[in-house]
């Protein structure tokens, strides 16, 4: 199935152009734009990227693999990453990530069967002051300890937390 | 004991105020002051004034600022970058992502101020990936200052022009070493390049290119304000001015204070930090994953400054302090440092990708108990035919805690080794002794 940029994405894309004097330097760009649009980096949708930024799909696909924040498969609606780098593992990181194993049914790297919830372990996430920490879409929760983590997964079950992204 | 709180903050003075990241607040405190003086000065007089500080870069590789600058060809026919490396992903490091959120006309300010030095007029910031709620902020402080006329067309009357774009990075921690992150910009995987040429001469788009580090260029308005004197006055001769260190780990208050430099690494710890969390201090990692780590013994004398780190074989680095207790198993916490590596690796030279990883799965095979006494001498020789052979600094920045952790703590690793296979085969009675 191919994937198409609405109107809407493409105007915003003709105006990141302008920015740079290559138009391969609006790739990091464009694969945020597919990633917000389609959901994850689909081979679909490097094909489309490939069309947009006018480059080869193996240059846009040597990237999206490369980083590490670029989807290659669909997480689920609220997408977990705990930080699992030295300033959140003393402070716990690893019973963090265990509570929410257990209490969610999946390990690293799994997705919900609803596709609620996706579970990623991600290196430093730049707040080692607030550790552990874990990011749910893109937004940061800090100082977390075993009862916050079971409330805050809680909150989002209920509907309470909106989605982010 | 000196409250070094209460001597003058260059980064850090608008943090408590309320709404502290708009233009409004940053004007009605001083904000966007030093243009005035800026451009009644020459470019080469900035660089000058710069360089006469001794402002070393603040992401961690603390090279000379000004000199860096010089290195900027003059008269050249192509455009001038200046990138500003927001990519904070060194373990332990949080407080770039602070100045941004708190004081983003700081960076708008300070990076006009470097732009004109070494006559530039795009910069991009570049920015990790999940720093959103900054790169939003920078976004509408970036628009605020061109309304205002202090980005964009003719600034300030001064004749010159500069624009800034934000750009977002995807996750890799390689983009923060200077070529990687040039590299990512032009659209490419962050692998770093060989040097020479460096950046100033060939960078971003072949063009001569400066890198410097968020809080960098945040020092430089300041600076113009008050003079090299005045900055080149605080701290000591070889560590001037003052840095936000971090403190984290096993610590009552983790947090980020703005010093001067030059204060005792357990008087940081204790009166700043409130003291080790959980037991005794075990150890510290200076300044980032990739500084050696210290013991109590080391850290008796060791200061925040660039040459005392020098003198413990150390570095200062981003100035992020990670601290361990007495109950730390120094093994597991290598374990978790050297997957990092391994996980970050770009892969494109063979010391970095292949070292790394063994380190890595080394350290796993004495976490399970299956490790003899060579395999530590086998990690220590590992590590040394990874410094000094490969692209950038990354391979280094593994190899150093790797080997600090085993020569500091080596009876913590120890604990987890079997009997020497000497032992072994003599108790069984035979075989060759090939070991």
């Amino acid at each position: 199935m191919s994937l198409k940029f609405s109107d809407a994405t493409i105007k915003e894309y003709n105006e990141i152009t302008v920015r740079y004097p290559d138009r391969r330097a609006t790739l990091l760009p464009a694969l945020w734009l597919a990633q917000r649009d389609f959901g994850f980096i689909s081979r679909d949708a490097m094909l489309a990227v490939a069309e947009l930024v006018n480059i080869k799909p193996v240059q846009v696909e040597e990237v999206a693999e490369f980083y590490t924040m670029y989807h290659k498969k669909r997480p689920g609606k609220f997408h977990l990453q705990i930080c699992r780098t030295l300033s959140c593992w003393l402070n716990g990181a690893e019973e963090i990530t265990q509570l929410v194993e257990q209490k969610l049914g999946l390990k690293e790297g799994e997705t919900t069967p609803d596709e609620m919830f996706s579970l990623q372990m991600v290196e430093c996430l730049g707040s080692c002051h607030t550790a552990p920490v874990m990011r749910v879409n893109d937004e940061y929760h800090e100082n977390l300890t075993p009862s916050s983590i079971g409330k805050l997964i809680d909150q989002i079950k209920s509907g309470d937390v909106k989605e982010t992204v | 004991m000196t409250d070094y709180l209460a001597s003058e903050k260059q980064l850090t003075s608008r943090f408590e105020l309320p709404l502290s990241h708009t233009l409004k607040v940053y004007l009605e405190t001083g904000g966007y002051f030093s243009l005035q003086k800026l451009f009644s000065m020459k470019p080469e007089e900035v660089i000058e004034m710069v360089k006469k500080t001794n402002l070393k870069g603040r992401g961690g590789a603390s090279f000379v600022t000004g000199l860096k600058w010089s290195f900027v060809p003059k008269n050249v026919d192509k455009p001038v970058y200046l990138c500003i490396n927001a990519d904070e992903g060194e373990p332990g490091t949080f407080v770039d992502r602070f100045v941004m959120e708190k004081d983003p006309h700081l960076v708008i300010e300070g990076i006009i101020c470097t732009a004109y030095a070494i006559g530039c007029h795009t910069t991009y910031i570049y920015i990790r990936g999940e720093y959103i709620k900054q790169m939003k902020i920078l976004e509408v402080a970036i628009a605020e200052a061109r309304e205002a006329g202090y980005l964009g067309k003719n600034i300030s009357g001064s004749g010159f022009n500069h624009e800034i774009y934000v750009h977002r990075g995807a996750g890799a921690y390689i983009c923060g070493e200077e070529t990687g992150l040039i590299e990512s910009l032009e659209g490419k995987k962050g692998q770093p390049r060989i040097k020479p040429p460096f950046p100033a001469i060939e960078g971003l788009f072949g063009c001569p290119t400066i890198v410097n580090n968020v809080k960098t260029v945040a020092h430089i308005p300041w600076i113009i304000g008050n003079g090299s004197e005045a900055f080149a006055k605080i701290g000591t001769a070889d560590s001037t001015g003052t840095n936000i260190f971090g403190l984290s780990g096993h610590i009552n208050q983790p947090g980020y204070w703005e010093l001067p430099f030059g204060l005792p690494m357990l008087e940081f710890i204790e009166k700043y930090g409130k003291g080790v969390k959980g037991g005794k201090l075990k150890a510290v990692i200076p300044g980032g994953s990739s500084t050696p780590v210290q013991t109590v013994q080391d850290c008796e004398d060791l200061f925040l400054t660039y040459e005392s780190m020098r003198d413990h074989q150390t570095f200062l680095g981003t100035g992020g302090v990670i601290v361990m207790n007495e109950h730390t198993d120094m093994v597991k916490a290598l374990k978790n440092l050297t997957h990092f590596y391994a996980d970050e690796s770009c892969g494109q030279c063979t010391p970095c990708r292949e070292g790394t990883s063994w380190l890595d799965r080394l350290l796993t095979r004495i976490l399970n108990g299956e490790a003899y006494a060579k395999d530590l001498d086998m990690i220590l020789g590992i590590t040394d035919n990874m410094e000094g052979r490969t692209i950038c600094a990354l391979s280094a920045a593994c190899a150093m805690p790797v080997r600090s952790f085993i020569t500091k703590f080596r009876s913590d690793f120890e604990k987890y080794l079997r009997p020497s296979v000497f032992a072994k085969q003599t108790l069984d009675g035979g075989g060759s002794l090939r070991e």
